[in-house]
C-alpha cells in the first residue's frame, strides 16, 4: 500500500515533468522540468533499493549534466520557440502517432508482461557491492568508458573554443 | 519503538536542529563581523546589546520591513524561486550530519541526528551539486549584465571545484570503508601512540586531503579568496544584484548554512567528530559529546572569517587554473597513494 | 507489493515523451533535452528488471548509461555552440543548408 502510494507520486510527478518538456516553450522551462524528472527517477530507484544508483543520479545527471544545459542556454540566451511549417507537420503527425504508440505499449506491458511483483528495497545495491561487479566482472568496460569521456572533453574543448583563437594566439 | 513515537521524536529533533542552525547562521554573520573588524583595527558592532548580540536581530528585522521591489525586467518565475533553491538546498544537508553520540531519555533511544543514511556523504555532496542551481538561476533571471556574468562565473568555478571537493573525500572513504557519516565517525575512536587521536587527519595521513578539502570548500561557498563572483568591486555585487530585503537575506542565509555544512562535514571526516574526553555526570556525558563537536565547528568558522579577514582574492583565470591544474592532480595523487597505502597493509 | 510491470509502463511513458519531444521540438538544445529524457527511461527499466532477476549487472550498466549520456551531452553541447556561432539561430528548421 505504502509502495504504491509513494510510486505513485514521484510517478506523476515524473510524468508531469516529462510532459512540462514538451509544452513549455522557453528552454529554460524545459531544463528545469527535466531536472524535476531526474529527481523524481532518483527516488524511484531509492523505491527499487538502488541507493548507490539514486544518489549518482542525483550527482552527475541532476547536478552536473542538467548544470551544463543551463549553462549553455544562459550563455546562448536562447529564447522562445518560433513556430514554423516544420512544426506544424511534426505536431499533427508526431503526437497522435507516439500517443498510439505509447497506448500500445502499456497495454501491452500491464496486460501481458508477467513481470511479477517488486517490494520496496528489491534490490538493495550496496556501494560495496557495485563496486565489487565494476572493478571485478565490468572493468574493461568501465576503463573504456574513461577513455571516452577523455575523448569527449577534448572534443568539447577543441569544437567549443572555435577557430578564431587559435589565429589570435598566434597573432599575439 | 513504535511508529508515533518515532515520528514525534523525529519532529522535535527537525525542529530543534532547524532552530539552531538558523540562530547560528545568524549569530555566523555577527562573528564574521565582529572578528574581521577587530582584524581591521576597529571595533565591529557594538551598539545593539551587549558586544552587538542582538545585532543580528536588528538585521532580521531589518530586512523584513526592506521594500521588496521586483525590477520590471525580470523573468518573475525564477527571479522569485532562485533564492529559495538556494536556502532550501542549504538547510537540507544538515538532515544527515551526527551531532553526538546515542542519547537516552527515559527508555526511548535515539542517535543525535535527524536520520542515518548509508550513503550520507554521497547525499551531502548531491545536495552540493544542485546548490549551483540557486546561484545560475538567480544571475540569468535577473536579466542584467552584471548577474549573469556573476551567475556564470559562480557555476563554473562551482561546478570546477566539486570535483576536487568530491575527489580529496574519497581518502577518508577508502580509509573508513562506508559512506554513513556515523560510520567515518566511529572508524575514529581510540588512540595511537598513546596519546594521539585516531583522527583521519594524524593517523589516516589524510592532511593534504584536508586541506584541498578546505581550499575546495572555499570556492564552493564562494567566500575568499574565491568570491569572484560576488565582489563588490567587481561586479557590483555579482549574481544577486538585482535583488533586494528578503531575497538577499535568503541568499546569505544559503551561503552561510553552505559553511557551516562544511565546517560540520570536515570536523566528522578529518577530525574525529564529537570525539573528546567524557566525564562527570549521567547528563553532563550525553552533552559533552555535542560541545566537542560544536568547539571543532566554530574552529571552521574561525579559520574561514580569518582567511576573509586576511587574502586578496584570485582573479577569474587563476582560479579557474588552480582549480583544474593544481587542485584536481594533487586530489587524485592523495587517492593514489593512500588507495596504495591501504592495499598494500 | 507492486508489480514490476508498473515501473515498465512509467518507464515507456518516459521514452514516447522523450520521443514526442525529439519529434515536435524545433529548438536544438530542447531536441537534446529530449534525447536526455529518453535515456532516463531506459535507465528505470534497468534498474526494475535488476531487482526482478536479482542482479546488480543491471545498476551497473546504469552507470555505463550515465557516463555515455554525461560524453555525449558535452560533445553535443559543444557541436551546438559550434553551430550557433556560425548560424546564428538555434532553430533546426533554419540549419537545412550546408551553404550558411
Amino acid at each position: 500500500m505504502l509502495h504504491l502510494v509513494l510510486f505513485s507520486v514521484f510517478g506523476a510527478i515524473c510524468v508531469a515533468g516529462a510532459v512540462n518538456l514538451l509544452v513549455q516553450r522557453h528552454p529554460i522551462n524545459s531544463a528545469l522540468s527535466l531536472v524535476v524528472v531526474m529527481a523524481s527517477l532518483a527516488a524511484e530507484y531509492l523505491l527499487l533499493g538502488a541507493e548507490f544508483v539514486a544518489a549518482v543520479q542525483v550527482i552527475v545527471y541532476a547536478g552536473a549534466i542538467m548544470v551544463l544545459f543551463v549553462f549553455v542556454i544562459m550563455l546562448l540566451n536562447a529564447g522562445e520557440e518560433e513556430r514554423t511549417t516544420g512544426s506544424h507537420v511534426a505536431w499533427l503527425l508526431g503526437i497522435p502517432g507516439m500517443l498510439t504508440g505509447g497506448i500500445i505499449i502499456c497495454w501491452a506491458l500491464l496486460r501481458h508482461a508477467n513481470a511479477g511483483e517488486a517490494s520496496i528495497g528489491a534490490l538493495p545495491g550496496h556501494p560495496n557491492d557495485i563496486a565489487q561487479l565494476l572493478f571485478h566482472e565490468f572493468l574493461l568496460p568501465f576503463e573504456v568508458t574513461s577513455i571516452l569521456v577523455l575523448i569527449a572533453i577534448m572534443g568539447a574543448v577543441v569544437l567549443a573554443a572555435g577557430p578564431d583563437s587559435e589565429s589570435k594566439r598566434r597573432v599575439e | 519503538m513504535s511508529i508515533l513515537t518515532f515520528i514525534i521524536v523525529s519532529v522535535i529533533k527537525i525542529v530543534l536542529v532547524i532552530f539552531v542552525l538558523l540562530t547560528a547562521v545568524a549569530y555566523t554573520v555577527w562573528l564574521e563581523r565582529k572578528v574581521v573588524g577587530r582584524m581591521q583595527n576597529r571595533w565591529g558592532p557594538t551598539r545593539v546589546g551587549p558586544f552587538g548580540l542582538l545585532q543580528p536581530a536588528a538585521d532580521g528585522v531589518k530586512f523584513l520591513f526592506k521594500e521588496d521591489l521586483t525590477p520590471p525586467h525580470v523573468y518573475k518565475p525564477l527571479y522569485i524561486a532562485a533564492p529559495m533553491l538556494a536556502v532550501i538546498f542549504a538547510i537540507t544537508s544538515i538532515a544527515v550530519i551526527p551531532f553526538g553520540n546515542w542519547v537516552t531519555v527515559g527508555n526511548i533511544s535515539t542517535p543525535l541526528q535527524i536520520t542515518d543514511v548509508n550513503i550520507g556523504l554521497l547525499i551531502v555532496l548531491g545536495i552540493t551539486s544542485l546548490g549551483v542551481y540557486g546561484v545560475a538561476l538567480s544571475g540569468w533571471s535577473s536579466n542584467s549584465k552584471y548577474s549573469l556574468l556573476g551567475g556564470l562565473r559562480a557555476s563554473a568555478q562551482m561546478v570546477s571545484y566539486e570535483i576536487a571537493l568530491g575527489l580529496s573525500l574519497v581518502g577518508v572513504l577508502i580509509l573508513a570503508g562506508t559512506f554513513s557519516l556515523r560510520g567515518i565517525v566511529d572508524a575514529q575512536a581510540g588512540h595511537f601512540w598513546g596519546f594521539i587521536p585516531n583522527w583521519f587527519i594524524f593517523r589516516g595521513g589524510q592532511i593534504v586531503a584536508f586541506f584541498i578539502y578546505l581550499t575546495a570548500a572555499y570556492a564552493e561557498t564562494n567566500r575568499i579568496p574565491f568570491d569572484l563572483p560576488e565582489a563588490e568591486t567587481e561586479l557590483v555585487a555579482g549574481y544577486h544584484t538585482e535583488y533586494s530585503a528578503m531575497k538577499f537575506a535568503m541568499f546569505f542565509m544559503a551561503e552561510y548554512s553552505n559553511m557551516i555544512t562544511v565546517a560540520c562535514i570536515a570536523s566528522l571526516l578529518f577530525l574525529g567528530g564529537w570525539r573528546g574526553p567524557v566525564f562527570g555526570p549521567f547528563w553532563l556525558q550525553e552533552i559533552l559529546p555535542l560541545f566537542w563537536f560544536m568547539l571543532r565547528v566554530f574552529v571552521f568558522l574561525f579559520i574561514y572569517i580569518w582567511v576573509r579577514g586576511t587574502l586578496p582574492r584570485f582573479r577569474y583565470d587563476q582560479l579557474m587554473a588552480f582549480g583544474w591544474k593544481f587542485l584536481l592532480p594533487v586530489s587524485i595523487a592523495n587517492l593514489v597513494i593512500t588507495a596504495l597505502v591501504v592495499a598494500l597493509k | 507489493m507492486i508489480p514490476l510491470s508498473y515501473y515498465l509502463v512509467l518507464s515507456g511513458i518516459l521514452f514516447a515523451c522523450g520521443v514526442m519531444g525529439f519529434l515536435i521540438k524545433r529548438n536544438i538544445i530542447t531536441i537534446f533535452m529530449s534525447i536526455e529524457l529518453m535515456l532516463n527511461g531506459v535507465n528505470l527499466s534497468f534498474v526494475a528488471f535488476a531487482a526482478k532477476w536479482g542482479q546488480l549487472s543491471g545498476q551497473v550498466f546504469v552507470f555505463f548509461v550515465m557516463v555515455v549520456a554525461a560524453a555525449e551531452a558535452a560533445v553535443g553541447l559543444a557541436i551546438i555552440i559550434a553551430v550557433f556561432r556560425t548560424r546564428e539561430t538555434l532553430n533546426i528548421d533554419r540549419v537545412n543548408l550546408l551553404k550558411l
